[in-house]
């Protein structure tokens, strides 16, 4: 019971990073109804970005806040610069433009950094502690309380600030809030600049154990992909559900099925959500709101 | 008709026609390397026409043609092994997957096609009844699982030590190298499949497919079921990335698991949307820049100057976006354009067909 | 010098050319009707005013020159536009939604809502309900505070009796002519419903193919034989 207890504590840490990742495409899929394929590659870019300023000697909590500034701002040029000329034209063409963006920004990371695995300090102790026979890691626990704590951060500034009202409203209807005079175009920017700070407090947490390289992101994209159809793409709540679920189970899955392995994780994690998903198809959380007004 | 149709009317199958002697005469005015180099357009011809089939004419995106094309050239390489050529790599494949005792490579393409097609159909079957974004995910997935499911059943794939297939030797004592032999085996193939798929979407078929492409509830209104013909769309896609696979396998004589990585696919997907989706010409375009790109953007000809391994990669990217941003019709829709400003027409904004 | 004048304005919704040189104006405190059929281009007119479709010809409000300006700058120069649909976020709560009528406005949201809440006292009672679950006629109320919370110096209604039962219809323009009278607030609204809209109206327009056919004092209109027999119907 306890060895069962430890692989579902370290499944809620993977699962938090999916699911901080997860809420990224969520919120642009709520203002932009399009799936940000280069999410994970922003997060990937501005990881290596912390690891260059901690080299250049900066200690880790500044270098973590100045990334998730440099996030912001880039995630926000990434939006007025690319994706605003492409707004309206069909979903597939700004996917296409996300996935041109996965790639440059893929190479690019590898271009500048280099392709070898670099090693990513971590801000927690490399101990563990015992809490009722069940032995918990302190990076599993600094990991999740990180993911959560940036969650509920966002989660506070939608519900209680003027600024996350009006981002919400531009989700609803664009051409209500222009109605009421907001610059649904900064809003956008604003949502994209939050994703890719979103993103980039992922790739941070991920990076201490997966090791960073130029695709420490795209199996995490996968999964966090996944947690979000999971949860209902349209759905920040799921995006978290599913993300921690997600996380839980693959490690549940692959400890104790032994067809499944290390290895086959992923299209173990996969066929599960499509089983799902044709039962579901608006996922856990997600609605097909009977839009009334 | 008036001259001006006939000449609008010929104007396809005259490049046909001249594509045909091109590709015919080339090979007498280079080396092996390039030779290999022309083989491997034709291939992603190939794979880029059953992407375009997908993408460009029934509006689906799949992130996973790589894995398909995969799927095709583990087909060529275990039938042309056969369980024989398996043993000398201590394989012993379960009894019930016919693999047989080796065949002629060139009969395991069409098979490669058929298997691919197959596997495509039934996968297509679950995926595209969630729509778009699960579609997209559920490719992906495919494109990230292949490579670990090849090394995981590494007792029917050889793992990630790869298997090598012998080069076959020129068929009916023909007085050509085995490289211009495959050569033109691939052109061939490709000729074959390019009419093929011409014939499909310039018929109802095609037409169905458009219609889904361009709103699904009209198509339903139409009378056509659209999760039928997707599937359809899906399966015919994969089987072209099957005889691709096949071709690849045959010409390279060797598979490795890591040959077809989630960035093939993606690439692909890129190369599909510069050359020009909805548009078949615009398929060789996007075949001769997925060969040469990345060759020629690591080292850029006149400039004397040898970029990272990562320089393709950008270049593909930013290729790509600047595409989509300016010319949505990719590489064939500029010509059509430019073309229709030939003919007294004013520029028009170069859209795809249909578009 | 009005509120608000069109002179001559041309607009399309991409191939369709929908206005054909609509001139109107409309002074500060009036309330003035924009009449005519479906198709007429009333709703484009508004939409014209609101930055919403590409439009030729000259728009001004207060002296300022608002044509072709962007749909978020013109509603912050003080125009409510309340279009087709009321267009309210159907998943915020009935509050959010009135306090997204303040974003763009000037002033106080408190003391603003207090007002309105004094008008529509339910808004208070359901507060944190999604807007979605209201009524039709709850839901034409709340876009209306939501208008009013941004202290608007123009109100632009789009068919507001649209769906609506008659009491509430009466309700409704019962309250915009108390609004006129008590704030002087200068409304311009676009109605199918002629008969109502000519009451409550002190002058009006009728639209017909995209150019304005007919215009004048209400109360004059409502004799005028022609507008009696298209649109009043008897």
């Amino acid at each position: 019971m306890a060895a069962f207890l430890q692989q579902v504590v370290s499944g809620l840490a993977q699962g938090a990073i999916f699911a901080s990742l997860a809420l990224a495409l969520v919120l642009i899929y709520r203002s932009t109804d399009v799936l940000n394929f280069a999410q994970g590659e922003m997060a990937t870019f501005t990881t290596f970005v912390a690891w260059s300023l901690m080299n250049q000697g900066v200690s880790y909590w500044p270098a973590f806040a100045l990334t998730l500034v440099i996030a912001f701002v880039g995630g926000a040029a990434v939006e007025r610069i690319i994706i605003r000329p492409v707004e309206h034209r069909p979903e597939i063409v700004i996917v296409i433009v996300t996935i041109g963006l996965l790639i440059a920004l893929n190479g690019l990371t590898g271009w500048i950094w280099g392709a070898e695995v670099k090693a990513f300090d971590s801000p927690f102790p490399n101990e563990t502690t015992d809490v009722a026979g069940v032995v918990i890691s302190y990076q599993d626990l600094g990991v999740l309380c990180v993911c959560l704590a940036t969650v509920l951060v966002l989660w506070a500034f939608f519900r209680f600030t003027t600024l996350g009202l009006v981002m919400r409203a531009v989700a609803n209807s664009q051409e209500a809030s222009r109605l009421m005079g907001v610059r649904v175009g900064w809003m956008l920017a604003l949502g994209w600049g939050l994703a890719a700070s979103l993103g980039a407090v992922a790739g941070m947490m991920a990076a201490p154990t997966a090791f960073l390289d130029p695709n420490l992101m795209l199996v995490i994209l996968i999964y966090s992909f996944a947690a979000a159809v999971l949860g209902g793409i349209d759905s920040p709540v799921g995006a978290v559900v599913g993300g921690l679920t997600l996380g839980v189970l693959i490690n549940v899955l692959g400890t104790y099925v032994d067809f499944i392995g290390g290895e086959l994780r992923l299209p173990a994690a996969l066929t599960v959500l499509l089983v799902v998903l044709l039962v579901r198809p608006q996922g856990l959380f997600g609605h097909r709101v009977v839009r009334r007004v | 008709m008036s001259w001006r149709t006939i000449l609008r009317k010929a104007i396809g199958p005259a490049l046909f026609v001249l594509a045909v002697v091109v590709v015919a005469l080339l090979p007498r005015f280079m080396g092996e390397f390039r030779l290999l180099q022309f083989t491997l357009v034709a291939i992603y011809v190939i794979a880029l026409l059953g992407l375009n089939i997908l993408t460009g004419y029934s509006g689906q995106i799949s992130l996973g043609h790589g894995a398909f094309v995969g799927v095709g050239a583990y087909v060529a390489a275990l039938l042309s092994l056969g369980r024989p050529g398996l043993e000398l790599y201590m394989l012993d494949p379960p009894d019930w997957i016919p693999i047989g005792d080796g065949m002629r490579p060139v009969f395991t393409i069409p098979i490669a096609a058929l298997v691919t097609g197959i596997v495509g159909f039934i996968i297509g079957i679950p995926a595209l009844r969630l729509g778009g974004i699960s579609l997209a995910l559920a490719t992906l997935a495919i494109a990230v699982s292949f490579p670990i499911l090849m090394k995981r059943f590494a007792e029917v794939t050889g793992g990630g030590g790869g298997l090598n297939l012998n080069l076959p030797e020129t068929p009916f004592g023909w007085d050509i190298s085995t490289r211009h032999w495959l050569y033109y085996e691939a052109w061939v193939a490709a000729g074959i499949l390019f009419l093929l798929a011409w014939l499909l979407v310039r018929g109802r078929i095609g037409r169905a497919w458009r219609s889904i492409r361009d709103g699904e509830v009209a198509a339903v209104s139409a009378g056509v079921n659209p999760a039928l013909y997707k599937t359809f769309a899906f399966g015919v896609s994969s089987a072209y990335a099957g005889a691709a696979g096949a071709l690849f396998a045959i010409e390279t004589a060797y598979v490795n698991p890591d040959t077809f990585p989630v960035s093939l696919s993606i690439l692909l997907l890129a190369a599909a949307v510069i050359g020009g989706l909805g548009s078949l010409a615009g398929v060789v375009f996007g075949a001769l820049l997925f060969e040469f790109l990345p060759i020629y953007s690591q080292e850029p000809p006149l400039f004397d100057l040898s970029l990272a391994d990562q320089a393709p990669a950008v270049v593909f990217g930013v290729f790509l976006i600047v595409v989509m941003l300016l010319l949505p019709g990719g590489v064939a829709g500029l010509f059509r354009a430019l073309a229709n400003v030939v003919r007294g027409g004013r520029l028009r904004r170069a859209a795809p067909p249909g578009a | 010098m009005p509120l608000l004048e069109l002179t001559d304005v041309f607009a399309r919704y991409g191939p369709i050319q929908a206005l054909h040189g609509v001139s109107l104006k409309v002074d500060e405190g009036e309330v003035v009707a924009l009449l005519g059929a479906n198709g007429a281009g009333k709703t484009t007119t508004l939409r014209s005013i609101s930055g919403m479709t590409r439009t030729s010809g000259e728009i001004t409000f207060d002296g300022r020159r608002i044509a072709r300006r962007s749909t978020e700058s013109v509603a912050r120069l003080g125009i409510a536009h309340v279009p087709e649909g009321r267009g309210l976020f159907p998943e915020l709560t009935v509050w959010e939604n009135l306090r997204m009528g303040a974003v763009g406005g000037r002033g106080d949201f408190a003391e603003a809502a207090e007002r309105v809440v004094g008008s529509f006292p339910w808004i208070e009672r359901r507060r944190d309900q999604a807007a979605a679950t209201l009524s039709g006629g709850e839901q034409q109320m709340l876009a209306l505070g939501r208008a009013l919370v941004g202290r608007p110096r123009l109100l632009m209604l789009d068919e507001p009796s649209l769906g609506l039962a008659p009491t509430v219809v009466r309700e409704l323009f019962a309250t915009v002519r108390r609004l006129n009278e008590d704030d002087g607030l200068t409304v311009l609204v676009v109605e199918q419903n002629a008969r109502i809209a000519l009451e409550v109206t002190s002058r009006a327009y009728v639209l017909e193919v995209g150019k304005v056919a007919v215009e004048g004092a209400s109360d004059e209109l409502a004799r005028h034989e022609r507008v009696r027999k298209s649109y009043l119907g008897y």
